[in-house]
């Protein structure tokens, strides 16, 4: 259970990314974060791992205090977290395997590491969950040759080497065509349905919404301003969320 | 609005003004660099110019061996008092032989002087020889005589005014090349010098990146921002430098001593070395497990682990001296009895002085790094465990050592220097001063509040990067010359400091100049901060560190060819001390070596530029 409380985030220079959020999540829920281009969705899905440090506000995950976990708790807290980027954030001159080992390096032992030495069960793992984004046979190809499609399931790849109990999907599918999209969601909700990690994921296309959300919870200027099921998201909501002047596409 | 369309007579002015400004400072220039022509036309200035230029026209790189034939004849300078006229002497006229007419003059006069049967198509010098001896080297005048094809010829002498009574001499010298051509000494001498000066530059650009590595990712602002800490953890990782160090000192050298005092046979040394990683990697391997138990350990346990790891470091040094002692021993033998290829001995024994010396200081700051990172850790612990109010008062009193510890110690390095001789100005004052500013930034922080010492860490760097940066390799070379004695050791490390200094701030405009994209994927996965850099700072910096690393190395090249000029070693030594003895033709093959290894340098990092990005 992932309980956000009151969640404040303002930058540097003043400007008011969240704005008082409260909602919680249950295990296992697929939920969409859905609001306009810096409606604040990308800085409620990194203050949850502390990538950002929120201004005020708690965020309990099964009742632990994310928000007061000090240096070496947070290194416990995020490995169980795994994280998936809109610009899959992958290190391009690293071989895939890398980049999916990357994700061990909240379990492995730092100075070992450091020389790039994983545990041999590691390896073997990485292979597997390759295979299961399918594309196991590109492990020893540098990130950079691949397309974008493929390095976002290296991205995922990556997030579930972390064994994760909750998955940040931070617009997966953003910069993908509309097929690989549906691809991308498919393993996200595999991931969420068999393996019943909890999945947060910011969306922009409705139609991915209501197709694989759970639920979903929008966000219009940091504000939380809709949290209910897809498809009670109709033409008014809509426009709530999007503002006045906006027009549904796909 | 309409005005500033129109030229107005202020704008016309105001250019004007600024343009004649302009040649007054470009004439005061012309004074001050004192640009002349006339000197330029001076007629003994374009000869030694015509002179220099044809010498350095012709490098002194190849040349023939000669053989000489040499021929005296005698002449008496003036012609003798009683009138008589001196017949020539009796000559063989199947030899080489010279006649004169006339066989007597005054000083001054000009007279013919005639080869014969020399070998066709040779030169040589046609000299005076003052002086009865004609054996004499003593030589004057500047005529050359050249052979036709008969070996025949005729040059007109001016008699040089040297009067004597005694019967003197004029020489014939004529040369002939022998033989395929071959180098010249200069050309031997060069090609040392020069290969001396490629491995400055390479060794300076090996140790300088690899130093400046590290240092650049202190001096990378996005790497350095994020880094706060609280008071109490900053002051114990402080504190834990000077204490580690010196504990480490002196750890490493009871080390070493316990290895001098086990032995230096080679047998022992190859032992030690053999045994000593593995060792180490038994005790690495039992006290660092691959993968961390999400319990934590219990105390018994890490302590013992502590334990192991301690005797894995001190085995560690062992294990250094005694590859150090057998680089020496073994490196002393193969010198003696490799011959030719004796310098792989010298290496190996450069090398094993080098690990001798560098260990224990590498043993210092290990031990001073690890205890400042342990003690800042506790300090961590403590921020976040302990109440404010007891964190308040831990706080005052570690800042408070703390400032006056770092104040004293710098108050002791300024004693050092200065040699002031006032314990109240290097000692109290600042150990006072920096107490009270601990206490004061203490007592005005809040206890729990993490401060920016990423940031403070930046700017020292930053500004002692600079400051080094603004001094030439030159100057450098100039204060190493007198630390290690003139060579080229002296150029090395000055290249090597600045290509130090220099390096790390290019390489950390790259580090700061990363995607920050699998900065956070990293961090994400619950990665530590070093973990981050290695897995998604290093491998994006990879190209720009070895392009810049090259670049560097062009760099080196070119410097370590002019830094013999200081007593720095390398090819300019030799150059400074042709050019001091006009010996342009000398010079002049230097230049041209220098012209061939920076092309070549040049060449080969750009096709290994482009290969590896």
């Amino acid at each position: 259970m992932l309980q956000i409380r009151n969640l404040t985030k303002i930058y540097e220079g003043g400007v008011k990314a969240l704005d008082n959020v409260s909602f919680e999540v249950a295990d296992n829920q697929f939920l969409a974060v859905i609001g306009l281009s810096g409606s604040g969705k990308s800085t409620l899905l990194r203050c949850i791992n502390r990538l950002i440090e929120p201004t005020e506000g708690q965020i309990l995950w099964n009742g632990e205090d994310i928000t007061a976990a000090s240096q070496d708790e947070m290194r416990r807290i995020r490995r169980k977290i795994g994280m998936v980027f809109q610009h899959f954030n992958l290190v391009h001159r690293s071989k895939v395997i890398t980049n999916v080992l990357a994700g061990r390096l909240g379990y492995v032992n730092p100075a070992w590491s450091l020389v790039n030495r994983f545990p041999k069960e590691d390896v073997e793992k990485a292979i597997l969950q390759l295979q299961r984004v399918g594309i196991a046979e590109k492990a020893y190809q540098r990130a950079d040759e691949l397309s974008g499609g493929q390095q976002q399931r290296v991205g995922i790849a990556r997030a579930l080497m972390q064994d994760p109990e909750m998955i940040l999907a931070d617009e997966p599918v953003a910069s993908l065509d509309p097929v690989l999209a549906h691809s991308i969601m498919t393993y996200l909700e595999d991931i969420n349905k068999k393996d019943g990690v909890t999945v947060l994921c910011s969306l922009h296309f409705l139609d991915l919404v209501h197709r694989y959300a759970d639920r979903a919870i929008a966000l219009n200027e940091g504000k939380l301003v809709f949290d209910g099921l897809p498809e009670q998201i109709d033409d008014e909501k809509f426009k709530e969320i999007y503002g006045r002047d906006a027009e549904r596409v796909g | 609005m309409k005005n500033n369309k129109k030229a107005s007579p202020w704008k016309s002015l105001r250019v004007g003004l600024i343009a004649l400004l302009c040649m007054v400072v470009l004439a005061y220039g012309f004074q001050i660099t004192r640009v002349d022509l006339q000197e330029l036309r001076s007629e003994s200035r374009q000869a030694s110019l015509i002179r220099v230029i044809r010498a350095l026209a012709k490098p002194d790189i190849l040349e023939h061996d000669q053989v000489e034939e040499v021929v005296n004849l005698p002449i008496y300078v003036p012609c003798p008092e009683d009138g008589s006229i001196p017949s020539g002497p009796e000559q063989d006229k199947s030899e080489p032989y010279l006649a004169v007419s006339p066989t007597c003059a005054s000083p001054g006069d000009v007279v013919q002087v005639e080869g014969f049967n020399f070998a066709p198509y040779t030169e040589g010098p046609l000299r005076f020889v003052p002086g009865s001896d004609p054996d004499n080297i003593v030589t004057l005048g500047r005529d050359n005589a050249e052979t036709d094809a008969d070996g025949h010829f005729i040059v007109d002498m001016e008699l040089p005014n040297r009067p004597s009574d005694d019967v003197q001499y004029i020489r014939a010298t004529l040369r002939r090349n022998v033989g395929a051509p071959h180098l010249t000494q200069t050309a031997h001498d060069t090609w040392d010098k020069i290969v001396e000066t490629v491995f400055m530059a390479l060794l300076a650009t090996v140790f300088g990146t690899m130093l400046a590595i590290p240092l650049s990712f202190i001096a990378a602002r996005n790497l350095m921002a994020p880094v706060r800490s609280p008071l109490a953890s900053i002051s114990l990782s402080v504190l834990g430098w000077p204490i580690g160090i010196v504990v480490g000192y002196m750890a490493v050298r009871w080390v070493g001593g316990l290895s001098a005092s086990i032995g230096s046979t080679i047998w022992i040394n190859v032992a030690s070395v053999v045994i000593s990683p593995v060792l180490i990697a038994f005790g690495l391997s039992w006290a660092l497990p691959q993968v961390e138990t999400t319990t934590s350990p219990s105390i018994q346990l890490r302590l013992a682990r502590i334990g192991v790891l301690i005797l894995a470091v001190l085995v560690g040094f062992y294990g250094l001296f005694q590859l150090a002692s057998l680089a020496i021993n073994s490196g002393g033998m193969l010198e003696e009895t490799l011959g030719s290829f004796g310098f792989v001995g010298y290496f190996l024994f450069q090398l094993g002085d080098i690990v001798a010396i560098i260990t224990p200081a590498l043993g210092a700051l290990a031990v001073g790094g690890t205890l400042s990172s342990v003690l800042g850790r506790i300090g961590q612990r403590s921020s976040e465990k302990m109440p404010v109010s007891g964190l308040k008062i831990l706080n005052i009193i570690l800042a408070t050592v703390t400032g006056a510890t770092v104040l004293g110690l710098l108050g002791q390095l300024v004693e050092w220097m200065y040699q002031i001789g006032q314990p109240m100005y290097t000692l109290w004052i600042p150990l006072s001063v920096g107490g009270a500013s601990g206490f004061l930034l203490a007592l005005f922080t809040k206890a729990k509040d993490a401060l920016p010492i990423g940031m403070v860490i930046y700017y020292i760097t930053r500004t002692f990067l600079n400051a080094l940066r603004s001094v030439e390799a030159l100057v450098m070379a100039i204060v190493f010359v007198i630390a290690v004695g003139i060579g080229p050791f002296a150029g090395v490390l000055a290249l090597g400091l600045h290509t130090i200094v220099s390096l790390a701030k290019l390489y950390s405009e790259q580090v700061e100049s990363i995607m920050t994209g699998p900065l956070e994927a990293v961090a994400a996965t619950g990665a530590n901060r070093l973990q981050t850099i290695v897995y998604a700072v290093v491998p994006q910096i990879i190209p720009p560190y070895i392009s810049y690393t090259m670049y560097r190395w062009d760099i080196n090249v070119r410097m370590s060819t002019i830094i013999g000029f200081v007593g720095g070693g390398g090819i300019g030594f030799l150059l400074q001390q042709n050019i001091n003895l006009l010996n342009y033709r000398g010079a002049s093959a230097q230049m041209l070596a220098i012209a061939v290894v920076v092309a070549t340098m040049d060449y080969i990092s750009s096709v290994l530029r482009e290969r590896t990005i």
